[in-house]
């Protein structure tokens, strides 16, 4: 077992491989029920290719559809009656070569293989007429973050539609994930989105548990929580500080930065790290809290609460601040739910989906953690969503410490890994669920990394909200959404 | 009642910058790594075996801090307490043969550039370009203009355009898709400039090197005038390597 992370692994050989009709058909049927697409992904094997369609109910109950084709044959697109398909329909047409019939934008997610270095022969949407003019924005942007090119087509100072162009981020990790022993990836996983270094190493941990057979000590599972906290709440607080930069509130950035300052230093007294590396290692190695290192982090929880109150208090009846916020970058329930959005997002548009709840073992079981929902979508859900998430976490770290003062568990032992299995973890990262998904040859070898960064399918999220407000709203939405660009470039 | 809670922010804020950046030892930070003298008492190798960068080298034990990744399984894996890792940030180097850690000493200091501190000493604008970065670098980045690190007090700010910038920060292991763009930003660079790489994957291309999307062709064209190691490195090994190189006299 692997504790609190929802990890499923199935044997190969007891999953059927369907005939490419009946696979589509399933797949449709099963959306059409309500079940929404965890992941979808593919692999060449040989000439052919073989697809993988991982899909939830909403108690997160899996279900895994098979199929095996020729890839220059194919099969006929799903996305425009199911819109959240849209990103997975386009990885798999870019990784592989996949014909997918009647598909309407096969846009290249991120420019691999031998596309790099194309990027900028693109052509983008283009709308005629007097009204219209087009900005162009990256793939360098003013500030210290990561590349990512956006195309506006305005009418006026309306942003009637916008085209986000990622991939100049892209390094090649998940064929990098396929070199050497696949018990010791700890330290690239980390750097998939390293501001989601737990949440990616702690998906990447139980799937090879659940594969090793390993049995991971309950205080490995509470240390592992503590730092997925820990690094939600820098996040958000890394966020705001960012967002009021943009609103040029200057006392939430400064403020909100200081208090990032005391998580990270939290997080680096546990793990030697500001970002959580190495602190989830496969069967728990390096684990350790100490009754001094517990009442130092439950002080400086301590801290985060008291301050973090009269910010919020400041952030909240700051009229410029809500007024600039309110109204803006709406994205209605339905669009969400569409475009198959995930983590705090689709929650600040009223969607309810965290895979901490679903848990059926570990400490989210046992201490769950509050999980916050706003209806409105617009940019002032989105900061708000995350002041309360920082408060849940908070509350929820300050009993859990109380509970564990002390955690020194054993390292798990780990066994070789089992042939032809294909395990899915589901780790509710700051941003969302991060998804990963490893498949073993017929010599327990690692033959197909999938990862998923919750940042693929939200980009276009961020798109749709931004239709038919000012251009100079984008900012602001962009940091709402707060996506990472190398999370989806991989 | 606006102003009031404007206050009371204020007062919780309290003071926050760290008065000497070069004497600051953060806490728990895993930092510069030491490797003592005294000989092996096995011939295990484990520490090489396990070091996913190939940063350690053999008879004598080196490390290259351009590569390092600061994941300890060396430390850990050692049966003879050969190498520990220290909370000290300050790993900066001019020269890049200067990050190849020997068997018991430290790193050499930096020494000033004489020709750039006299242009830069006073003042210096960065601007920052992530090819391939993680984000983890890039926040550190961030962080060392905020209310703790401030180097806003030195003058160091960083700018929104190429145009506007004495030197050029690359993180990431510069990734082909970002080969054009980083071409454009230097090329709009106005002399006289420098180049900055920040980050085991920026310095060695570490755990991406020879990865499927990585280029660094461009390092072969500009080499950089300062390497700050780190996974990501802290805001501190950043602030002093820069200090250490351009404004060596000032507090």
């Amino acid at each position: 077992m692997s504790g609190s992370v929802l990890v499923h692994a199935t044997d190969l050989g007891s999953l059927a491989t369907l005939d490419a009709r009946a696979w589509r058909e399933e797949i449709a049927n099963r959306l059409q029920d309500g079940m929404r697409a965890i992941t979808f992904f593919g692999r060449t094997s040989g000439p052919t290719a073989i697809l993988t369609c991982v899909l939830a109910d909403s108690q997160y109950r899996l279900l895994i559809l098979r199929t095996e084709i020729d890839p220059r044959q194919g099969y006929h697109e799903l996305t425009t009656e199911f819109p959240s398909l849209q990103a997975f329909e386009r990885e798999m047409h870019e990784q592989l070569g996949l014909h997918i019939a009647g598909h309407p934008w096969l846009k290249p997610i991120r420019y691999e293989g031998g596309a790099q270095g194309s990027m900028s022969a693109y052509p983008f949407y283009k709308i005629d007429g007097k009204e219209v003019h087009e900005v162009a924005v990256g793939p360098i942007h003013a500030g210290v973050i990561e590349p990512g090119s956006f195309r506006f087509m305005c009418e006026g100072e309306k942003v009637h539609h916008l085209e986000i162009q990622l991939g100049y981020q892209h390094r090649g990790v998940e064929k990098k994930l396929l070199q050497g022993d696949a018990r010791r990836l700890g330290p690239l996983i980390e750097t998939i989105a390293g501001d989601s270094s737990v949440a990616h190493a702690w998906a990447y941990c139980a799937s090879i548990e659940a594969l090793a057979g390993a049995d991971l000590e309950a205080g490995a599972d509470v240390f592992r929580a503590i730092a997925l906290e820990l690094e939600r709440v820098a996040m958000h607080l890394s966020g705001m500080a960012g967002l009021s930069t943009d609103l040029g509130f200057l006392q939430g950035a400064s403020t909100y930065g200081r208090l990032r300052t005391i998580a990270i230093n939290s997080m680096m007294q546990l793990c030697g790290s500001r970002f959580g590396r190495s602190a989830v290692r496969p069967g728990g190695a390096g684990t350790r809290m100490s009754l001094a290192m517990t009442t130092e982090l439950s002080g400086n929880v301590g801290l985060l609460q008291r301050d973090l109150a009269i910010i919020n208090d400041r952030f909240a009846s700051s009229m410029t601040v809500q007024h600039r916020l309110r109204g803006i970058g709406i994205l209605s329930r339905n669009d969400a739910v569409q475009l198959g959005l995930v983590g705090m997002v689709a929650r600040a548009s009223g969607v309810r989906m965290d895979a901490r709840q679903m848990t059926h073992q570990g400490i989210y079981k046992y201490v769950p953690p509050g999980s916050p929902i706003l209806e409105e979508g617009d940019c002032r859900a989105r900061a708000h969503i995350r002041i309360e998430e920082m408060k849940a976490s908070l509350t929820w770290l300050k009993e859990v410490l109380a509970r564990h003062p002390e955690l020194l568990p054993k390292q798990a032992s780990l066994g070789a890994l089992p042939p032809n299995r294909l395990t899915v973890s589901i780790v509710e990262g700051w941003r969302g669920e991060v998804v990963h998904c490893l498949e073993t040859g017929n010599a327990g070898e690692l033959i197909h990394y999938k990862i998923q960064d919750p940042s693929l399918r939200n980009w276009f999220g961020l798109a749709i909200a931004v239709r038919g407000n000012e251009i100079s709203d984008f900012p602001i939405c962009n940091k709402s959404f707060d996506l990472s660009y190398c999370g989806n470039d991989l | 009642m606006t102003l009031f809670k404007a206050i009371r922010t204020r007062i919780s804020q309290g003071t926050q910058y760290i008065p000497d950046l070069r004497q600051a030892r953060p806490k728990g930070f895993r930092g510069l790594p030491l490797i003592d003298a005294t000989p092996c008492e096995t011939e295990c190798h484990s520490c090489a075996d396990l070091c996913p960068t190939q940063a350690i080298g053999l008879n004598p034990v080196s490390i290259d801090l351009g590569r390092c990744v600061f994941c300890k399984e060396c430390e850990e894996s050692c049966p003879s307490g050969k190498i520990r890792f220290t909370s000290d940030p300050r790993m900066g180097a001019a020269n890049r043969s200067d990050l190849v850690l020997k068997e018991g000493f430290g790193l050499p200091a930096i020494r000033p550039s004489e020709t750039l501190s006299k242009i830069f000493g006073r003042s210096l604008k960065m601007r920052q370009v992530s090819a391939g970065g993680c984000n983890a670098c890039e926040l550190e980045l961030n962080a060392s203009a905020n209310v703790n690190f401030d180097l806003q007090r030195y003058g160091i700010e960083w700018v929104a355009s190429p145009r506007h910038a004495d030197a050029l920060v690359l993180t990431g292991p510069l990734t082909r898709n970002m080969r054009e763009a980083i071409r454009i930003a230097w090329d709009s660079m106005p002399e006289p400039r420098f180049l900055v790489a920040v980050g085991a994957c920026a310095i060695s291309g570490g755990l991406y090197e020879a990865a499927a999307g990585v280029d660094r062709d461009f390092l072969k064209s500009v080499g950089p005038s300062i390497y700050v190691p780190g996974c990501p490195p802290h805001p501190l090994t950043f602030a002093n390597a820069i200090l250490d190189f351009l404004m060596p006299g000032r507090k």
